[in-house]
């Protein structure tokens, strides 16, 4: 992984969650309080502008800008929750020295790890941990048994569609749409949502490379 | 969506600009990380508090920064929590040697910001969780109860206990028991918009109202038909009261507060409601606020607080402030 397939990555993200933006947005507005689509694009945007900067920078320090941006230009719980995935992926030992797919993966698990820290979620509460930890599990899964690459790509991008539906009938625990308790039953969680379409979005790009 | 703003991207900087402007003799604004701070430098040995959150609830926090109240005050975009790099530039300016203590409410992204800039600080800190919110259950595995006007009052009285030597443990202490002594529920009879959304976060019918309503334009409680003033104060209030298990001949302080799009008229009118039931039950009303304080943009709607007093919170409230958006005894 590259600094540059990040950039690229960034951009195609921008394209997909452009797309959806009306259906996220709606399902914000269903069982939150609507802010979180604008909190994703401006994210999104953000990293994308520090592409002249980061593009020399070596990995470690470019993912660390991108936690810091994403920190101070975000704000809420998108801009805590994901500054603190970035912060945590820089931290990962040698990633200077180039980084392979194992390495990779180890990374976005460690990430992972310390965003259900972070917001005190688990699965199972209508959040984004609903996609996240399963495909971290996946991925993790995937390594220790040497699985093709492409074949777990195509397994990720499954396990991101399962967990993002299984929302649907969860009773919200956390985040904002825990304040509605029932009502929030039968609402697909939107930061599920979003975090489906960007692991399915840099999914794809590996599998097209 | 009808507006005064020229674009959404300045909205916030702009109104930022306007408040630093009108009010330079209690505050300055600074920008980029965006904070508010007392225009006299926070004197030595005091403890410094700092408060913040989305913006979209003004005159909360900013408004209540200057003598007797914040130090500071760290607005996030419209209905967003404020980031870490705010809270850091903030606690840099005004941190005087007796600690931090930040006064949070109960929603995760100002949790997670808070938390990350108490761990990113280099002076010693405290958080006050406040969660007045009645509407919403609480239990120990959830978010748990917002956190809603209440902030008002706790700012106001552990801002008087900071300002008259409390130390860093005094303050949180203080703090903590005001926010378990006080409730609040809010009802609406419009949402509001987002200016970045354009549209109103949720759809009322004409004849609708949202029981429970939350701060943001959030669902509450459930939806149910517009009734009489008397009718909703009696819900909100017996709410509050189950919650509070409030007695008889306790004294208390009612604040009445507007949502940004109920004229004070009604504001009033709610007040004169609220006091015949708290008679009818002997609850004694000691202290009184009413206005539009903890806002949700130009919302229609009101929320009740209660905060159950004793010596020492009302010692504490009588006691001088000087903000732009209260101001007594000096």
């Amino acid at each position: 992984m590259s600094i540059n397939f990040l950039i690229k990555s960034a951009k195609e993200i921008q394209i997909v969650i452009e797309k959806n933006a009306p259906e996220i947005e709606k399902l914000d507005q269903e069982i939150g309080d609507g802010d979180h689509i604008f909190n994703v694009q401006r994210g999104i945007k953000l990293v994308i502008e520090l592409e002249p900067i980061i593009k020399r920078l070596s990995m470690s320090k470019a993912l660390n800008q991108i936690a810091m941006k994403i920190l101070s230009g975000v704000g809420g719980s998108s801009g805590a929750l994901f500054g603190t995935l970035f912060m945590t992926m820089a931290k990962v030992s040698n990633i200077d020295d180039g980084v392979d797919y194992k390495k990779a993966i180890n990374m976005f698990v460690d990430g992972v790890e310390a965003v259900k820290q972070r917001g005190k979620a688990d699965v199972g509460e209508k959040t984004m941990m609903d996609v996240l930890i399963p495909v971290a599990n996946c991925l993790k899964q995937g390594v220790e048994k040497k699985k093709d690459l492409k074949d777990l790509m195509r397994e990720a991008i499954k396990v991101a569609e399962k967990g993002m539906l299984s929302t649907k009938d969860l009773l919200a625990i956390k985040g904002r749409a825990s304040f509605l308790g029932e009502r929030s039953k039968g609402h697909i969680d939107p930061g599920a949502r979003s975090s489906q379409l960007m692991i399915r979005t840099v999914c794809i790009l590996i599998l097209n490379t | 969506m009808k507006k005064f703003l020229n674009s959404t991207d300045d909205f916030l900087r702009e109104s930022l600009q306007g408040f630093g402007a009108a009010h330079k003799d209690i505050i300055t604004c600074h920008y980029d990380p965006n904070f508010i701070t007392r225009s006299k430098a926070t004197k030595k040995g005091k403890v410094a508090i700092i408060s913040g959150g989305g913006s979209g609830h003004e005159p909360m926090h900013g408004g209540f920064v200057g003598y007797g109240m914040l130090d500071s005050a760290c607005p996030g975009f419209v209905f967003s929590s404020p980031s870490p790099d705010q809270m850091i530039a903030a606690s840099e300016k005004v941190e005087g040697g007796a600690g931090i203590l930040f006064i949070v409410k109960n929603y995760s992204g100002d949790i997670m910001n808070f938390q990350m800039a108490s761990e990113m600080i280099t002076g010693v800190s405290e958080i006050i969780l406040i969660n007045d919110d009645v509407a919403v259950e609480d239990s120990s595995y959830t978010t748990g109860r917002r956190g809603v006007a209440a902030t008002v009052i706790v700012e106001k009285i552990v801002g008087s206990l900071a300002e008259t030597g409390g130390s860093l443990k005094e303050c949180k202490i203080l703090g903590d028991k005001v926010n378990r002594n006080s409730g609040s529920m809010g009802v609406a009879f419009s949402s509001c918009t987002v200016p970045a959304a354009g549209k109103p976060t949720f759809e009322l019918g004409p004849d609708e109202m949202e029981f429970g309503v939350g701060i943001h334009g959030e669902p509450g409680r459930r939806r149910d038909k517009v009734q009489s003033a008397q009718e909703i104060t009696n819900e909100l209030l017996g709410a509050i009261i189950e919650d509070l298990k409030l007695e008889n001949n306790g004294e208390i302080l009612l604040f009445v507060n507007g949502m940004g799009g109920t004229p004070l008229t009604e504001l009033y009118l709610l007040y004169d409601n609220a006091k015949k039931t708290l008679d009818n039950k002997k609850i004694k009303i000691a202290r009184s606020l009413v206005g539009n304080y903890c806002t949700s943009l130009e919302m229609q709607g009101a929320s009740l607080t209660i905060t159950k007093l004793d010596q020492e919170l009302k010692k504490h409230w009588d006691s001088p402030v000087h903000t732009a958006a209260m101001r007594w005894g000096l």
